[in-house]
């Protein structure tokens, strides 16, 4: 009986203090390892993807795009910044830097079933991700440690992860606005 | 650090009631059961054998009752393993993707409605207040504009006050971090669900239902297998899957990658990267529970 009251005391202590405590605690990260007694990390240590990790999905072409040089190889390559009379949903969409940037600073002017570097390196398409990092280096290093971006698979093995492209548009890379699934009939229990 | 558990607290405190409102709890708050499941053990003090002959029973019922053929696992705690997990603030949408994903793996009730996750709409300007949430948003597109998402499920945490109160001793922390709930213990009093400060914990008010092409056969004992009226139970980080390697569904859904999980003792785990490298936080961290589930800021 003495234990059974106790646990009431508790409780009642407990929901007192749920409602005084509406706050929450923010903390910083050294707080966060003493919480979880962890210690610190080499940050960065790994940047390059492990080699058990596979793309979900090949690169989200729409159909009949790829190879680009179905057309291309017949057409003269043309590096003037112009407004095109084709790709026009491209051209339309195209919401990236637009001011300062062009198809070629991603799409090579002759090899066109590859994507070019300022460096002039060619990259297969499967490796879009490089290209991105060229200008945003740090969600580049967030997405190889699984942190930027999606991963299905095994926690601790095999994973799969998902390109930058499958999320952002290259063209017109915002992440679009989504259909919320429906909200719950009421609430049967909450945090307040 | 192991606290010696009193297994004989469940018959001192059903003493204290009268008999009949022995038989009136357990015979109305779980359902059809039994004469051999209202007598079993807590689930901790069982023998292998008799763990292994209450699991075929399990999934004899299960079978019968949804015509699926039913696996109902009881895989240990791994050595080496406490699991984490972290959410980006600066990416939840607020879609409930998760919710639903969450339903479907770990067979909640459709109706009464069981959600594991709560995803909690607020202010920009207000910043993190759980007074001024909502959880009933529903607008054409999300993410709204001036509004952010938190989602809130158990937070698994390391100093549980649910696991505590529960004058039966039905639900406790395992090894590798996960509170999980026996079913066949739990008499129903929901004190846990009063001393959770989160909401994480949900009543069986009904016999739960779930329509047979719908149920997931592949379950654990602590977690997804079928539940009864009557009885309390949460989010496990679907303990199915993750005892068995994989990442909890929630986590695979999550079309903005919001949700990161792993092991804490692996220090080249992703969770572990994101404790040393971002801006984290817990909720109510005045309390002291010490949750397992963070929340963080990718950017
Ligand atoms: C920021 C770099 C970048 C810029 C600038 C860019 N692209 Fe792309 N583009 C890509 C990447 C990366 C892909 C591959 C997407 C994938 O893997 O599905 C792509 C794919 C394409 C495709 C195939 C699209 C589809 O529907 O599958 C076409 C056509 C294309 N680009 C044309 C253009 C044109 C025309 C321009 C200039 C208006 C342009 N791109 C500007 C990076 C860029
Ligand atoms: C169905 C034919 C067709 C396919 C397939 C095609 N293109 Fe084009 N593309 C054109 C035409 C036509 C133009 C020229 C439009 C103009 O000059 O106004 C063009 C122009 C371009 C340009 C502008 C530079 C230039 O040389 O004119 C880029 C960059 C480009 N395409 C990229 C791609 C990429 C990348 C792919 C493959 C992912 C691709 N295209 C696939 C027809 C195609
Ligand atoms: C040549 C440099 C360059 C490359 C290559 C590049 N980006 Fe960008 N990106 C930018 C700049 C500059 C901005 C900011 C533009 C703005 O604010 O309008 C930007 C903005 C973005 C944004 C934020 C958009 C928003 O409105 O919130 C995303 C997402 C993005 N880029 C994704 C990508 C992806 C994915 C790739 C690879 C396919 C890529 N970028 C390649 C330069 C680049
Ligand atoms: C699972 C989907 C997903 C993948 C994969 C992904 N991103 Fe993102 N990314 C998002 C979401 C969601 C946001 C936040 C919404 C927004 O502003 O567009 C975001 C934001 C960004 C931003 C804007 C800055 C910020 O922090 O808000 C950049 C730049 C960016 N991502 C680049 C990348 C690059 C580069 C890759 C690949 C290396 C990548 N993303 C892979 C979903 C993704």
């Amino acid at each position: 009986m003495k234990c059974y009251l106790k646990t009431k005391l508790k409780i009642e202590y407990l929901l007192f203090l749920s409602v005084c405590f509406l706050i929450i605690g923010c903390n910083d990260t050294t707080e966060a390892y003493k919480l979880g007694q962890i210690e610190k990390i080499n940050p960065g240590s790994k940047s390059y993807l492990k080699h058990e990790e596979i793309a979900v999905s090949p690169p989200p072409f729409t159909d009949g795009v790829f190879p680009c040089n179905d057309c291309h190889a017949f057409r003269k390559p043309n590096a003037v910044r112009r407004k095109l009379e084709w790709h026009e949903d491209i051209t339309d969409m195209f919401n990236h830097d637009s001011e300062n940037r062009w198809c070629l600073d991603c799409h090579d002017l002759i090899k066109r079933d590859s994507l070019r570097l300022a460096s002039g390196k060619l990259l297969d398409f499967k490796e879009s991700y490089k290209l991105c990092g060229q200008c945003h280096g740090d969600k580049l290093r967030d997405w190889e440690v699984g942190v930027h971006g999606r991963r299905t698979g095994d926690w601790n093995g095999k994973k799969q992860y998902y390109l930058c492209v499958s999320c952002h548009n290259p063209h017109s890379p915002k992440f679009k606005p989504l259909k919320p699934e429906a909200p719950p009939f009421r609430e049967d229990a909450e945090i307040k | 650090m192991k606290k010696p558990v009193n297994y004989s607290g469940r018959r001192k405190f059903l003493k204290n009631l009268s008999i009949f409102a022995v038989g009136s709890l357990a015979l109305s708050g779980c359902g059809p059961v039994t004469m051999k499941e209202f007598l079993q053990k807590n689930f901790r003090t069982l023998s292998k054998k008799e763990k292994d002959d209450i699991i075929k029973d399990l999934e004899k019922k299960y079978t019968a009752k949804y015509g699926k053929e039913f696996h109902v696992t009881d895989e240990p705690a791994a050595g080496g393993v406490e699991f984490g997990y972290a959410l980006d603030l600066s990416r939840c949408v607020g879609c409930r993707r998760c919710v639903y994903a969450c339903v479907k793996e770990n067979n909640q009730s459709r109706d009464p409605q069981i959600h594991y996750i709560q995803v909690l709409q607020m202010e920009k300007e207000k910043g993190i207040d759980f007074a001024h949430s909502d959880v009933h948003y529903n607008p054409e597109l999300v993410p709204e504009e001036g509004y952010f998402y938190v989602p809130v499920q158990c937070q698994q945490c390391r100093n549980p006050q649910c696991t505590e109160v529960c004058p039966v001793k039905a639900t406790w922390q395992e090894p590798d971090g996960i509170v999980v709930v026996d079913y066949n213990w739990c008499i129903g009093c929901r004190y846990c669900m009063a001393a959770c400060p989160y909401g994480a914990r949900h009543f069986n008010w009904g016999e739960p239902t779930i329509p047979a092409d719908e149920i997931n056969p592949e379950t654990h004992y602590l977690g997804n297998r079928p539940r009864m009226k009557g009885v309390v139970e949460k989010c496990t980080f679907c303990i199915k899957r993750v005892r068995n390697g994989k990442y909890p569904a929630c986590v695979e859904v999550c079309p903005v990658g919001a949700r990161k999980f792993g092991n804490l003792l692996d220090p080249d785990s992703e969770i572990r990267y994101i404790l040393a490298n971002k801006r984290v936080l817990v909720l109510k961290q005045e309390l002291n529970t010490q949750p397992r589930f963070y929340y963080f800021f990718g950017v």
